[in-house]
């Protein structure tokens, strides 16, 4: 009696169906993406691994330093320095790649869309519920369309990446644009502005704080899917994590695990600092 | 004078379908019934103003009355619902969007409540951005920039930043800003509210000064009566989004319209609106400096007062003459100019009664007022001074209690 109904709907099929079919119609556009992608990742990650280590390291005490203070700077060089002793230094550079691309990615995308969801109302409430089901999706499961896509590999682990990283800057974007002081519109526009002219002397430098706010989210998020990503090939530290899982190595896994700590630490601070230096003379009018 | 700003029946309406409120309040009906009943705002109803070239008109008003409302149709920073508004001849309201930009580019600029300045430039950079959007050359924006900067007393701070100044001088930002466009209307959203006091009384008479070199037109909002008078050459008063009336200063504290504005008007301080033209008397009696003593002293005796004031052929003041000096020097056979006392206080008509209570007090005689061009056009007793301080109804209950 009080049994469910034996109503079986397809929804899963569908959404199936629909990513069989976008892998053979869009190949080409896939294709496309694949190779620009890896390219990016490769080119920053053969980059880092060509940089010599101890200028990497002071290029690190260097941001610390500036967007922070000197004692952060050698703090972050000294946790660079203690990765490269674990011996995953070129792990890390890939890791760093991998984030690196995915977050400039998130931006090119990400962006446009806040702008556009601020502009138009109705097109923010279409994108609300969808920005929110991107974020609370387990993010297991963006890796199933991203093998269809583009196979295993680091493009996988981007294309995964960028579905749960996304959210934040696109949210902040919108914010922040709406955010700017109605008398600064005001003005701008007695003036005699533009609409491009509004958008790219006033109301994007004047939301230029909130969205770095953003940008860090991005960062942090990135790098929280770095061992995830590791499942459909990534390498880098992720891929260690996971090695040691299987191997039930503590040494590696604690290693590889507190290397993603430093990396957040040093990136989380940094990106922050640089929020800060646009927040400087941005304050409320 | 020319007109350069006319207003024709303008209303600003907000809500959802703005045009289908108008008949309501054609039929009467009031701006509380109509939020209530149709969820639509009236922000300004059938507002007819005609601004002259060069003059400084207020707009007065509390908050709520619409005056804000009313300065954002200007610039269709607001778009009238209905009305026409004509600058130089022409309905902006008609105009096309890159008309419109032409005009707030050319014709009108802005000075806010609260500044609205660009955090995220530096001074110069604010002042530079209406010539910016302008495609103004580099050099010859800076150029302009600077010399506006200049004028507002703000050198040397091009490169600071709006939060490391004070609010007094954000506002000159402000001001410069909108004056580096060489506009000819300049709009003034209570650009100084936000200020205290005596920063506030600083900038209204920099205003003034700014306003005698540049000569533009002015529409100016406030909600302080004393600041409406001190600066308006016109006033126009609003409530609940109407224009309840419009005069000069002295026209409406003459003549308020009706209660409501008595009542605006009624903490007014007189001494700072009132100037020595209107409290002045035409002197009866007066001789020229070709009159011998005797025609003087006729002259005082036949109005009954004890000096007399000597001009010259063209009414320029030589001085005064008291009766005994005048009988003295009959006796001793001088002539007028040998009696003539010199040390006359002389004022200007334009001078406020505010500025000659300490004249009137210092002086032994009668202040003598001169017009432009130096001729006596009136005198002023001290106790004309007195009474131009209190209100006419003041004047009345005295009078009726003894």
């Amino acid at each position: 009696m009080g049994k469910f109904p034996d109503i079986r709907t397809q929804l899963g099929n569908y959404v199936d169906q629909l990513v069989s079919f976008l892998d053979s119609t869009l190949e080409g556009f896939f294709d496309f993406i694949y190779f620009v992608s890896s390219r990016t990742i490769n080119g920053i990650d053969d980059f880092l691994v060509w940089l010599p280590w101890w200028l990497f390291i002071l290029i690190i005490i260097a941001l610390g330093w500036y967007f922070k203070s000197i004692i952060a700077g050698v703090l972050y060089g000294g946790f660079i320095f203690l990765i490269g002793t674990f011996g995953l230094w070129e792990d890390m550079m890939t890791t760093i790649a991998i984030i690196v691309t995915a977050v400039i990615i998130c931006l090119i995308i990400g962006i446009p869309f806040g702008i556009w969801m601020a502009f138009s109302k109705g097109f923010s409430q279409v994108m609300r519920p969808i920005l929110d089901a991107m974020q609370t999706m387990p993010s297991f499961v963006y890796l199933i369309p991203a093998i269809f896509f583009f196979g295993l590999g680091n493009v996988s682990a981007i294309f995964a990446t960028l579905i749960y990283a996304l959210p934040p800057v696109i949210r902040l974007t919108e914010l922040a644009i709406r955010g700017v002081d109605k008398e600064v519109i005001e003005s701008a526009q007695s003036f005699g502005s533009s609409r491009w002219q509004m958008l790219r002397k006033i109301q994007l430098p004047q939301a230029l704080p909130t969205i770095m706010a953003g940008v860090n989210q991005t960062t942090m998020m990135a790098l929280a899917m770095v061992v995830i990503a590791s499942m459909v090939g990534a390498s880098g530290l992720g891929e260690q994590v996971l090695v040691a899982i299987n191997r039930i190595d503590i040494a590696l896994g604690f290693e590889a695990g507190i290397s993603i700590v430093f990396l957040a630490i040093i990136i989380d601070r940094i990106t922050n600092g640089i929020a800060d230096k646009f927040q400087k003379h941005r304050g409320i009018n | 004078m020319e007109t350069k700003v006319k207003l024709e029946h303008v209303s600003k309406i907000f809500g959802p379908k703005p045009k289908s409120v108008i008949p309501m309040i054609k039929r009467g009906m009031s701006k509380d019934e109509i939020l209530k009943q149709t969820n639509h705002t009236v922000g300004v109803y059938d507002a007819s103003l005609e601004i002259k070239k060069g003059e400084v008109f207020v707009i007065m008003g509390l908050s709520g009355s619409g005056k804000s409302t009313l300065i954002r149709c200007f610039n269709l920073l607001n778009k009238p619902t209905d009305g026409s508004i004509f600058i130089d001849g022409n309905d902006i309201v008609s105009f096309n969007s890159s008309q419109l930009k032409k005009v707030r580019q050319e014709k009108i600029a802005m000075v806010f409540q609260h500044f609205g300045l660009f955090s995220h430039r530096t001074i110069l950079a604010n002042v530079e951005y209406g010539l910016e959007i302008r495609d103004v050359s580099k050099e010859e924006r800076r150029k302009i920039a600077l010399e506006n900067i200049e004028i507002v007393g703000l050198k040397g701070y091009e490169d600071k930043y709006p939060d490391e100044l004070s609010g007094g001088m954000q506002q000159r930002v402000g001001l410069a800003r909108a004056l580096a466009n060489d506009p000819d209307i300049l709009l003034m959203d209570e650009p100084f509210s936000a200020l205290d006091p005596l920063i506030r009384r600083e900038m209204q008479l920099e205003l003034l000064d700014i306003q005698e070199r540049l000569q533009k037109t002015i529409v100016f909002i406030t909600h302080d009566v004393n600041e409406a008078f001190k600066l308006g050459d016109r006033v126009a008063v609003m409530k609940d989004g109407r224009v309840v009336q419009v005069g000069t200063p002295e026209e409406i504290i003459e003549a308020p319209a009706n209660d409501y504005i008595s009542d605006f008007i009624k903490d007014i301080d007189r001494s700072k609106v009132f100037q020595a033209e209107h409290i002045m008397i035409k002197p009866n009696a007066l001789v020229s400096m070709k009159d011998g003593l005797k025609v003087a002293v006729k002259e005082m005796e036949e109005n009954g007062i004890s000096s007399v004031f000597a001009v010259d052929r063209s009414r320029h003041l030589k001085g005064i003459i008291t009766i005994d000096d005048a009988i003295k020097g009959i006796k001793e056979k001088q002539s007028l100019e040998d009696v003539l006392q010199r040390d006359v206080t002389v004022v200007k008509k334009d001078e406020f009664i505010n500025d000659l209570i300490p004249k009137a007090l210092e002086s032994m005689f009668p202040l003598a007022v001169v017009n432009e061009e130096d001729k006596l056009i009136g005198i002023i007793l001290r106790v004309h001074v007195l009474s131009g301080l209190v209100s006419d109804d003041v004047n009345e209950s005295k009078e009726y209690h003894g």
